[in-house]
């Protein structure tokens, strides 16, 4: 078939990627938002967020589903894989982060601990779980016979769940930042840490949060990707961070609506890509658009939120 | 209500209060007065736990707080108008003053509404721009979001920071009017000031700060007509 016509079904992969794009560039953005640090780990915890998602599939294959509808595994698997990973990111702050930017360390401090702890996680995982790729089945979640077809695209039943996952959860986070206490108080602290404290908000206690809930969106985005592409490894987290880096960037880091967009274009630039020019591009073309952001927009689509009164 | 003892603190090696001595007594108005660098700002944080003393004690009501964290030091009835104002700029208003209520989350939803009314009656352009982004009002109007903010608070004593700055001399004497006002209803106040004449004409007593030390106190009246203060601070030879 010419790239034209396999171009329709190319978007719809496109679509799908880019929001996984958008949900892990999330966490990236609402770190950068509250701290103007890159969590360079981010996407370690995506990479163990699909460890976690296959160790559960695993144990209740093993179990026969231990008599759970089939509908509960993928809840079950994005539930643990949340947890695990958004603990965890919450952890990484805690203990190889808020030492540094507590007792004034440069704003470099904190970013090459996270280089750090992101080559720690990777071996810690390579060493527990073997250098080997694990494979997702997903074949027995979601048959190739389910697809629905619109406009002669066929879009398979995992897409419509993939993206259905990345959308609730990028508008759960929508919900939670615009319209709750908690949100609000997320707001404060990017916008002016200080005057947030001096209105009464614990300020370590938010960026812990935002830890928290950046980390367990990178954590169902492993999974949805280890669902996708049914297979994973230790090093899968290296060029999705880099990936969704360049989403948060090309939206406007700091900026959470920027971040889904800048996914989803990602995506579907990179699909563009791969139908046109020649599928080993791929790659290459998520970095150029990095680079080209840098150069000729640096404050990305959307614009940068960063505070002025933080940028000390 | 507020005392201040022989507090030293400042960033690092950098001394900024050199022991200072300072108290302010229930419902009144008290202006701290001091040039550039003085350490206006840097005793505002000090009382609210942002910095920490190396030596001294800062206590509200007797108790000691400048050990605590400063959520708890707000939590005890202490609010700030900060310098520039500092509203939450891509905010709305209503979400900014939402924020002012945030340390009294006991608070039952008809008295943060009481309060917001009371916000309201003051600042009436408050109300008419509940929705507005913070970031888009005028100076003056961001001004009075601010005391706006810190009155949601329903604080028993409220420090601001610098509250002419940057304002025209007709919004400056509301501001003081609005100042003068929040005293009546109860509320004690600690004004941090380079504009000495304002500030002194609405001020019960005042202190000078010159290089991290208090050089002289005195009422507000008898500040005025003090010789230095009108060299100083009111331009005049």
């Amino acid at each position: 078939m010419d790239a034209l016509g396999i171009l329709p079904q190319q978007l719809v992969f496109g679509l799908a990627l880019g929001a996984i794009y958008g949900l892990i560039a999330l966490g990236y953005t609402m770190v950068y938002g509250i701290l103007l640090m890159i969590n360079f780990a981010h996407g370690e915890l995506f990479m163990i967020g699909a460890y976690v998602g296959w160790g559960v599939l695993i144990w209740l294959i093993n179990a026969n589903f231990g008599g759970l509808h089939p509908a509960w595994v993928v809840p079950l698997m994005l539930l643990m894989a949340m947890s695990v990973s958004g603990i965890l990111g919450m952890s990484l702050e805690r203990f190889a982060y808020r030492p540094l930017y507590t007792r004034g360390a440069t704003r470099l401090g904190p970013l090459i601990s996270a280089v750090g702890a992101s080559i720690f996680l990777q071996n810690a995982v390579m060493l527990t779980q073997g250098a080997r790729m694990k494979v997702y089945m997903t074949g027995l979640l979601f048959p190739r016979s389910w697809y629905i077809q619109v406009a002669g695209v066929r879009i398979s039943a995992l897409v419509l769940v993939m993206v259905g996952v990345a959308l609730l959860l990028m508008w759960l986070l929508n919900l939670l930042v615009q319209r709750t206490t908690l949100g609000r108080c997320m707001r404060a602290v990017a916008e002016d840490r200080e005057v947030a404290a001096v209105m009464g908000v614990n300020v370590r206690r938010i960026i812990a949060i935002t830890f928290l809930l950046g980390s367990a969106l990178g954590g169902a985005a492993g999974v949805l990707v280890g669902l996708y592409y049914t297979q994973i490894d230790f090093f899968m987290g290296y060029s999705a961070g880099l990936k969704a880096f360049t989403a948060a960037v090309l939206g406007g880091i700091g900026n959470l609506k920027g971040a889904m967009l800048g996914g989803i274009v990602l995506g579907l630039i990179e699909s563009l890509a791969v139908t046109f020019l020649n599928p080993a591009y791929r790659d290459v073309v998520a970095f150029v658009v990095l680079i080209l952001v840098l150069v000729f927009r640096p404050t990305g689509l959307l614009g940068e939120t960063v505070p002025q009164a933080n940028k000390v | 209500m507020l005392s201040l003892t022989d507090v030293v603190a400042g960033y690092g090696p950098l001394q900024v209060l050199r022991g200072v001595t300072l108290d302010v007594q229930q419902g009144e108005i008290v202006c701290l007065l001091g040039g550039n660098a003085a350490g206006k700002s840097t005793m505002l944080k000090t009382v609210l736990g942002l910095l920490r003393p190396s030596a001294g004690s800062v206590a509200l009501e007797g108790e000691r707080i400048d050990r605590l964290a400063t959520e708890d030091i707000v939590r005890r009835g202490i609010a700030l108008v900060p310098e520039s104002r500092r509203i939450f700029a891509r905010m709305t208003v209503w979400e900014n003053l939402a924020m002012g209520a945030y340390s009294r989350r006991s608070a039952s939803p008809g008295e943060i509404d009481h309060d917001l009314e009371r916000v309201y009656g003051l600042f009436p352009r408050l109300k008419e721009r509940v929705s507005q982004h913070a970031g888009t009002m005028s100076g003056g109007e961001q001004q009075m979001l601010a005391i706006g903010r810190a009155l949601m608070a329903r604080p028993r004593l409220m420090l601001l920071d610098e509250p002419s700055m940057g304002l025209a001399p007709v919004l400056v004497e509301q501001v003081f009017d609005i100042i003068q006002a929040i005293n009546r209803q109860g509320t004690t106040i600690l004004v941090v000031e380079q504009n000495a004449a304002v500030a002194l004409a609405v001020a019960h007593r005042g202190y000078v700060l010159q290089d991290g030390h208090i050089v002289m106190h005195g009422a507000a009246a008898q500040l005025l007509d003090a010789d230095d203060i009108r060299r100083a601070y009111l331009g005049e030879d």
